[in-house]
């Protein structure tokens, strides 16, 4: 009883807050709404038993990737009534991708729904027993380790080439040097001065 | 708790349900409560390190002085910029708060006394402390003031930056207790040394029990590292638009949240609701858990509070230079090096 109810629940938030992050015309809004399906996702996931995952997605996705691109959009200086205007031309281009995905989506119920699929390097349904934190990694560090640690090169090449593709070389900085600020001491900075009257300080 | 819901008559749904909303309410107005103790005890240990007196005029000892203030705030006028996004104006405080009491749910008090034993209670904390940021974020956007904004950037950054090594630090915990879960965890720290309770007291865990209570204070915006509403800069951070109960919401969810980090503390390295000695000297296990642990959150808020009170604030590059490039590196390679210490001890050597 509770199961449905939280699943409707979750079920419908994550469909109405996915529609509000493509209506709402503020892009600080869409932002909010898309961590609120996030989170409901993360819901869902919990109710199917994948309490790791449901975990992982709220720290990643809500806790840093969300964040970080609700600190772009806020300090985007957008201009919506052009980006309304644009909105009929990328029309054809959007009612393409949403057919294309109808088409998937079709498919794969229907793929769903005439029977599982027979591979041969399926792994092996998970017992009960074992939480899903050390069912994840006793097959995510064996059999797909080289997956694993592929993803792992290809996120970091990523990293750095936007890293390569950001930096620009500035001259006339002027760096903290921590270090030095550190070594600093009171002799260093502070001067007593018996100062005579009648002359200036002597810097 | 279900099952005496049970005995009186309920299902097992229904008791359930009763016995989670008990348990809910058992656990959030005593941490109200708390932090309205424990703001109270921050200003006598504040003023008494100024050599003041701090508050003592309402009731005995002042102590009714937090009480005082709530009814204050509650009723003054709550202001709203006419240029503010009104619904997330007002939603901010609502989230900062709500997720303040959301990570308790997970807190072991005592053997078995803990609202929901997940076996992810670490993750969930974790995931919730990160939802902490979108209260300080909204409302900085939400107030449509620059000193706000300016605030609710530099929160957002900090609050990233030292959730990284504060991940990495408690999975050098996880990986000496072998689980997520808290109440796994805190018995796990049983008997070190023959009668030392508490990861703290393990040679290979003892720095990063500093790196995290240093990442504590960072991570809850205290002093040093309060440079979200560092008056001298940005008026009052991100709050500066708030007025009455908005603002008191602020108030109470940054303080549960500072306790929270305190329990943390004492769960995760000094043992929680286990006494800090092993030996039955005197009739020391009698003692409640919950009292140790109380016992520990209170040393650690003191520690909060001493902090606060001598400690000048950090320079934001300061900030940004402990995260990243002290504690981040400290506590990767301390991941490393536990793994590999329990590689040899634990699992054989073999990989």
């Amino acid at each position: 009883m509770i199961h449905v109810l939280a699943f409707y629940l979750f079920a419908t938030v994550v469909i109405a807050s996915g529609a509000m992050t493509i209506f709402s015309r503020n892009p600080v809004h869409s932002v909010l709404w898309l961590i609120l399906a996030f989170f409901n996702a993360a819901g869902l996931m919990i109710l199917l038993g994948a309490e790791f995952i449901a975990m992982l997605l709220v720290i990643v996705y809500v806790g840093a990737v969300a964040v970080l691109f609700m600190f772009v959009v806020m300090m985007l200086d957008i201009d919506f009534a052009e980006l309304r205007a644009g909105f009929v031309n990328y029309l054809p281009f959007g009612i393409a991708i949403a057919v294309v995905l109808l088409a998937e989506i079709v498919l794969g119920v229907g793929i769903w729904s005439a029977g599982p699929i027979e591979l041969a390097q399926r792994a092996a349904p998970v017992t009960g027993e074992v939480s899903n934190i050390q069912a994840i990694g006793a097959l995510l560090y064996t059999r797909y380790i080289f997956l694993f640690e592929a993803a792992g090169i290809v996120l970091l090449v990523a990293m750095v080439g936007a890293i390569v593709l950001t930096h620009r070389a500035r001259g006339g900085v002027r760096g903290q040097n921590i270090d030095k600020q550190n070594r600093r001491r009171p002799q260093d900075a502070v001067r007593n001065v018996k100062q005579p009257v009648g002359q200036g300080v002597e810097l | 708790m279900t099952a005496f819901f049970q005995s009186l008559g309920m299902s097992y749904e229904g008791a359930w349900f009763t016995s989670t909303i008990a348990g809910i309410l058992l656990i959030a107005f005593p941490v109200m409560l708390a932090v309205a103790m424990i703001i109270y005890a921050d200003r006598k240990i504040w003023a008494a390190m100024a050599l003041r007196k701090g508050p003592n005029v309402v009731g005995p000892f002042g102590l009714l002085q937090s009480f005082a203030d709530g009814i204050k705030v509650f009723l003054q006028e709550t202001i709203i910029p006419s240029a503010a996004n009104r619904g997330l104006f007002l939603i901010a405080p609502i989230i900062t708060f709500t997720v303040a009491l959301m990570a308790w749910a997970v807190i072991p008090f005592d053997v078995g006394v803990v609202l929901s034993d997940i076996n992810v209670g670490l993750l969930y904390i974790l995931a919730i402390s990160s939802l902490g940021v979108y209260g300080v974020v909204i409302a900085g956007w939400a107030s449509n003031s620059k000193y706000p904004f300016f605030s609710a950037m530099r929160a957002s950054a900090q609050m990233i930056s030292y959730e990284v090594s504060i991940g990495f630090v408690l999975i050098s915990v996880v990986l000496w207790a072998g689980s997520f879960n808290l109440g796994v965890i805190v018995e796990s720290q049983k008997g070190y040394f023959g009668f030392l309770n508490g990861n703290g007291f393990n040679p290979l865990l003892f720095p990063m029990a500093v790196v995290f209570l240093i990442s504590a204070m960072a991570e809850t915006a205290r002093a040093p590292f309060d440079l979200t509403e560092a008056e001298s800069e940005l008026v009052a951070g991100y709050q500066t638009e708030y007025s009455s109960m908005a603002f008191a919401l602020y108030w109470l969810g940054e303080y549960a949240n500072v306790i929270l980090m305190c329990a943390l503390n004492a769960i995760l390295f000094w043992g929680g609701y286990l006494p800090p000695l092993d030996i039955d000297l005197i009739p020391w296990f009698d003692i409640p858990g919950i009292i140790w642990l109380f016992a520990k959150i209170l040393v650690f808020f003191f520690i909060f509070s001493w902090v606060k009170a001598t400690v000048p604030r950090y320079r934001y590059d300061q900030l940004m230079r402990l995260g990243w490039k002290i504690f981040l590196p400290l506590s990767l390679g301390w991941v490393v090096l536990v793994s590999g210490f329990l590689m040899f001890t634990r699992y054989g050597g073999a990989a």
